[in-house]
């Protein structure tokens, strides 16, 4: 697939959420947009989905507690009830304030950990991965549109782009 | 209110008189039952007393389940008729205690507000000011609702009641441990202190309002930063005052026992009481269109703050809870004990309402900008408060003789009116949105 994109430039943030809304009401579409730091609301501009990486993290650390019981439980109260200094391991729930500080950590680490590796997984972050950056300058201080080019007239699309601001456009295909 | 005082006049009325009564009452009643339990319970610290037999001891642990006992249990002879008489007491404060219960609750969601208030002011937050006349409106109550709690510790003091054990000079008689507090545990001392904080709070509460109200006319912000420099002094003075005011006023009715985390924990609840209720009136007075410009995400900062201030509160629970649980010190682990053995259901099902239920109705995002989400969670949340404090005194005033029946329902209808009626009627007295608010613009455009 021939795919041609146009690298759009702009120079602030205003103009490139300004950008974003006339490009996505002019029906064109938005590949990717590289920014130096967050943009507030250009996801909600772009009408990206919103992230599920807080459910993730909820059922991590579901799993983390169950772990957690799971593990004490065999421990202390299963495999040798022993008693140490008067605490009762008759039962789980009567020995249970005592496990609760390794609960608590255990959820915790489990709903960061994973979540955390979920969140490289997804976007595919990894040590001696190449970097994807089209422009070095956009991690300094321009922000580059990725505008798909595949089914449109291009000089028409630079005009259009031209007027929402950008500062520099390249062709790419 | 008039049903909660009418419930109340009928449970002076109902509380028995004479020990006869008891003995007739607990005849009808599930007599052997009872007397079973209780004699569970004093066993279980008398064994310590023949391990140890520690001079001083004795008294303390005579007296350390059931702060009430007025005459030692020891003799087993004697038990009969002590017994009654215990139950007696008990009977007897049943109808305070309700009392206090609920007028402490609502002074301390008014106290609660204040505090949120004044740390709003002091951090000059930029999503609150809209809701500051909501706030205000709440601390209102604090002024009839600290005299009430005054006038019922003044009636403690003049011996009408038995909720304090340390104001009968009998029980400090016998109770060496007790003496030895007699310093900070008087009744004049205790009055007074109590006046410089109720004092102290109402001072700080009317110069604030009035300075809000007058910023309302103002043209710079000299007013605002008076308030904001009022609000710092106050939080000093509160924190202060606050863990004191909770040794003197609840944890004074088990004189025998101590806890250094106990200001914190209180401070905890009745912080999270007040915020849920600002949420819940703020959602009420939106819903009838008085509150133009509060939006959904104020209602998110405050559900987080719900959220937050819960865990909070849990945290300190199970801090207190585990750390004595764990070490079973005697003469700290009775009061667990008689919780755990008599008040079972509210000691446990308050973990619920005052921790699962928020963590897993407000930890979604969503659900936060839900107003009747927020609404069915604060209910949840205030009614686990109100249990806490129950909690916190019941065992020391009426042990194992507790019930939510007439008198503890009456008592809260009385103030839940008094309350409502007191904050609807001081919301009226100012414009819902304050002006001259450096923050004003910000919190009305706030979003998250």
């Amino acid at each position: 697939m021939a795919s041609k994109v146009l690298h759009a430039i702009y120079r602030d943030d205003d103009l490139l959420l300004q950008a974003v809304k006339q490009i996505r009401e002019a029906r064109y579409h938005i590949g990717e947009i590289y920014c130096p730091f967050p943009v507030h609301g250009l996801d909600k501009a772009m009408g990206l989905a919103p992230t599920r990486l807080a459910i993730t993290s909820f059922l991590y650390g579901l799993v983390g507690l169950s772990v957690a019981v799971a593990m004490m439980n065999f421990i202390m109260i299963e495999d040798w009830p022993q008693d140490i200094g008067g605490k009762p391991s008759f039962s789980f729930i009567e020995n249970m304030p005592a496990f609760v500080p390794i609960m608590f950590e255990l959820t915790v680490f489990f709903a960061a950990h994973l979540m955390v590796i979920t969140f490289y997984m997804r976007s595919k972050l990894w040590p001696f991965k190449k970097a994807e950056n089209p422009d070095v300058r956009t991690t300094d201080d321009l922000f580059l549109m990725e505008v798909d080019a595949a089914n449109h007239n291009i000089d028409d699309l630079t005009d259009f782009l031209y007027k929402t601001g950008a500062s520099e456009i390249k062709l790419i295909e | 209110m008039i049903v909660g005082a009418v419930g109340l006049i009928y449970g002076f009325i109902a509380a028995p008189e004479t020990v006869e009564d008891v003995k007739e009452m607990m005849a009808s009643e599930h007599h052997g039952e009872e007397h079973g339990e209780e004699i569970n319970v004093e066993q279980l610290p008398g064994e310590n007393v023949t391990v140890e037999n520690i001079e001083g001891y004795e008294s303390e642990t005579a007296h350390g389940d059931e702060a009430h006992a007025e005459a030692g249990h020891g003799e087993e002879a004697g038990h009969g008729d002590e017994h009654y008489e215990h139950i007696l007491h008990q009977l007897q404060n049943k109808p305070w205690a309700a009392l206090y219960v609920a007028a402490f609750f609502f002074f301390m969601i008014s106290l609660g507000v204040l505090a949120f208030y004044a740390i709003q002011y002091a951090a000059q937050a930029g999503w609150s000011p809209v809701l500051f006349r909501v706030m205000e409106a709440i601390t209102a109550y604090l002024v009839p609702g600290g005299i009430i709690v005054f006038v019922l510790l003044v009636l403690s003091g003049l011996h009408l009641n038995h909720l304090f054990v340390w104001m009968d000079p009998e029980v400090v008689a016998h109770d060496e441990i007790i003496q030895n507090k007699t310093a900070y545990l008087n009744v004049p001392f205790f009055l007074i202190r109590a006046a410089i904080y109720l004092g102290g709070w109402m001072l700080f509460r009317q110069l604030l309002r009035k300075n809000s109200i007058k910023m309302d006319s103002a043209t710079d912000n000299k007013i605002f930063k008076k308030n904001f420099k009022l609000s710092a002094g106050f939080l000093v003075f509160f924190i202060v005052t606050e863990s004191m005011m909770s040794w003197d006023w609840i944890m004074s009715l088990d004189p025998h026992w101590f806890s250094t985390l106990f200001g914190w924990f209180v401070f905890a609840s009745l912080f999270v009481s007040g915020i849920t209720t600002i949420a819940i009136i703020s959602i009420y007075l939106k819903s009838r269109g008085y509150l133009e410009f509060v939006n959904d995400s104020h209602i998110h900062d405050l559900a987080k703050f719900m959220f937050g201030i819960s865990i909070f509160w849990t945290y300190l629970w199970f801090s207190q809870f585990m750390l004595i649980w764990y070490s079973n010190i005697p003469e700290e682990v009775v009061y667990f004990i008689q919780r755990i053995e008599d008040y079972q259901l509210p000691f446990f099902g308050m973990l619920i309402t005052n921790f699962l239920f928020p963590v897993l109705l407000l930890m979604n995002s969503d659900y936060k900008r839900v107003n009747w989400f927020v609404i069915m969670t604060g209910i949840v949340i205030l009614c686990g408060h109100y249990l806490n404090v129950y909690v916190m005194v019941m065992p020391a005033t009426v042990g194992e003789s507790w019930f939510i029946g007439i008198p503890e329902i009456s008592a809260v209808l009385l103030f839940g009116g008094l309350f409502t009626f007191i904050v609807f009627n001081a919301l009226t007295k100012a414009p819902l949105l304050v002006k001259g608010n450096p923050f004003i613009k910000e919190s009305k455009h706030y979003h998250y």
